[in-house]
């Protein structure tokens, strides 16, 4: 009896230890890692609301005048930057054109993965995968010896329309691939429905399949979209004119400067530009998460 | 599904003139979908790898960047191989250094906290939170994350050295710089690219772990394992191709990624990257030949510099699909049990 009852409280010994050791082991390696980004993204709310530079998290003298990029011009000494408005509309236009080229090639170029035979095809489904493990983000001299001699470079609109295409085309294999699932999930019947009632594959593809998959596209035309509201690089490289700035080029050339005198405003501006992010990821977390798997982000 | 299939390739038979038609109308119908995804890829990746082993062999630079007269060359290699350039040597340490420390972290860091989310964190939503906090700096746009850590680290307004003094750091062990201070910066560049790749990590390995049939685990539990033994004895002998599949996966794409060095110590040191970067100790090689081409204009050298990558890459890829197959690259979080 005594031995039975002392093994039981050894257990139950054991067991809480076990249990408070357990806990140290998550605060340690999954919680206290994540006090320094708390931090910042609380910093970078609460800033922007604060009257003057703050240490903490905790804001003070509220004020929305950080926020006054929004209707006046962004002065420092003489040298104006150009407003927030225009930037804006350039970052747009590099995602929706981004969003618009990549869910209109994948589209075509899934459906064609999942739904039909052609030679070559499983050879093609590899090298779509191989192009995703490999990052293109080493192949931006070509990029920008293709874009002189194409005459793209330099001219303002025209050197943001190329780096759409340039976008579209490293966004679309991984796209098509994304769909490509989509596809695979609709009954064959309802193709083959479409097509004896007299439908041409391209038209069972636009009106009957297409609707179907309404929520891969929009999947898809999201992560496209927010691929290119982020992108900095091809910008940044490509673009030397500061009225076709986008607004993560504009943001780089602001923290050099404005970091010492405003960072009240430099928070502002980011969180301003951070908003879209992350109300598009919190709408469509899950399908997101299955794309981000495979950025080429370190 | 296979009998309508049938039945409409015996329609197509019965006239034999119209089936030759339709059967060529089907072999090309295929390509005419495929055609804008293969322009496209034609465009921004094939062209773009073959201009690059190209320029690596010509001398282009700014000077005859606009006429375009080229001439072949050897010499770009002779810099990297024969070490004329007397900074390859220093680059290639920080890279070897930058991609083992980072990838420790992807990986084998990773791996620990993605066990203690998934498996010792029983309540779902306290799970999810820490999930979700870790995916914040993936999902940032980059320059937001690389302002927050410029914010962050920053001597007088950022909190970093007032945590660390909170935490008891002496005040003589901060440096004055967390961006230019010799062993500081390389501490800054690891620690600010792992957090970007532990998420990465998370996601295949919290998936992994969600999938282990709980037979498995309850069958260990029931027999009096503990949870530390079930997570050593079951759940990581589980995930040894997800854990494969990360390394082999993030080796390529650090030796690669550069976008945030450029962006935290180019927009914090000012705008210079390249002598920023230069100075701090953390021009890594994909960055190197970046600084080669946009910020010396010797377009030639940089891309013999990026042709090394390209070449490195090409070989990973063909190995990793010898090692892992087609079905386990495409499913990177399925367990085999």
């Amino acid at each position: 009896m005594m031995g039975v009852k002392e093994k039981k409280m050894k257990a139950g010994r054991g067991y809480i230890l076990h249990t408070i050791l357990k806990y140290i082991v998550v605060i340690l390696v999954a919680v206290i890692p994540l006090i320094p980004i708390w931090c910042m993204y609380l910093w970078l709310i609460s800033q922007s609301f604060s009257g003057r530079v703050i240490l903490g998290i905790v804001p003070s003298n509220f004020t929305i005048n950080n926020w006054r990029f929004l209707w006046a011009p962004i002065k420092m000494g003489l040298k104006e930057y150009p407003n927030i408005w225009p930037i804006t509309i350039n970052t747009l236009f590099l995602a929706l054109g981004t969003s618009g080229l990549v869910v209109f090639i994948s589209t075509l170029g899934g459906y064609a993965l999942s739904r039909m035979e052609f030679k070559g095809r499983t050879t093609l489904m590899e090298f779509i995968i191989a192009l995703h493990a490999f990052p293109a983000i080493i192949l931006l001299i070509a990029m920008f010896i293709i874009l002189n001699k194409l005459g793209l470079y330099g001219k303002g609109i025209i050197t943001l329309m190329g780096i759409i295409l340039i976008k579209a085309g490293l966004e679309c294999p991984m796209a098509s691939w994304i769909i490509k699932g989509f596809f695979d999930s609709i009954p064959w019947d309802i193709e083959w429905a479409a097509l004896v009632d007299g439908c041409s594959r391209l038209t069972a593809w636009r009106r009957v399949i297409l609707p179907l998959i309404l929520p891969g596209v929009g999947a898809i035309a999201i992560f496209s979209f927010l691929s290119g509201w982020s992108e900095f690089l091809l910008v940044f490289t490509y673009v030397k004119d500061e009225t076709y700035y986008t607004l993560p080029v504009l943001i780089y050339h602001l923290i050099g400067e404005f970091k010492f005198i405003d960072w009240v405003m430099l928070a502002a501006i980011g969180l301003f530009y951070t908003i879209p992010t992350l109300i598009f990821f919190s709408v469509s977390q899950k399908v997101l998460l299955r794309i981000y798997v495979g950025g080429v982000k370190g | 599904m296979p009998l309508i299939r049938r039945g409409h390739e015996k329609n197509a038979d019965s006239s034999s003139s119209e089936a030759s038609k339709a059967s060529r109308r089907k072999k090309i119908l295929p390509f005419l979908f495929l055609l804008p995804m293969l322009i496209f890829i034609c465009f921004s990746w094939i062209s773009p790898v073959i201009l690059t082993i190209y320029l690596s062999f010509t001398d282009l630079s700014i000077k005859n960047l606009l006429k375009f007269n080229v001439k072949y060359t050897l010499e770009n290699f002779e810099k990297i191989f024969l070490v004329e350039d007397p900074y390859i040597p220093e680059v290639l340490k920080i890279t070897v250094f930058y991609v083992a420390s980072v990838l420790s972290i992807n990986v084998v860091y990773a791996l620990i906290m993605s066990v203690a989310i998934a498996y010792l964190v029983k309540n779902e939503i306290l799970s999810m939170i820490l999930r979700l906090s870790w995916l914040l700096p993936r999902i940032t746009p980059g320059i937001i994350y690389a302002l927050l850590w410029i914010w962050f680290i920053d001597p007088t307004a950022g909190m970093l050295n007032k945590l660390l003094m909170l935490a008891g750091v002496p005040k003589s062990w901060l440096p004055s710089s967390w961006l230019l201070d010799k062993p500081y910066a390389q501490l800054l560049l690891v620690i600010v690219n792992g957090y970007v790749g532990a998420s990465f990590g998370m996601i295949i390995y919290t998936a992994a772990i969600k999938s282990i049939p709980p037979d498995l685990i309850n069958a260990a539990l029931v027999d009096g394992a503990t949870d530390f033994q079930v997570v050593r004895r079951v759940i990581i002998p589980l995930l040894k191709w997800p854990i494969l599949f990360v390394t082999a996966w993030q080796t390529l794409s650090l030796m690669a990624s550069y976008e945030y060095i450029l962006m935290i110590w180019g927009a914090g040191g000012g705008g210079g990257y390249a002598g920023v970067a230069r100075a701090a100790g953390v021009m890594v090689w994909s960055l190197y030949s970046y600084t080669k081409a946009f910020a010396e204009y010797q377009y030639g050298y940089a891309a013999a510099i990026s042709m090394v990558l390209v070449v490195i890459g090409i070989i990973l890829i063909m190995i990793y699909f010898r090692v892992f197959g087609f079905k386990r690259l495409m499913a990177p979080s399925r367990v085999e049990v």
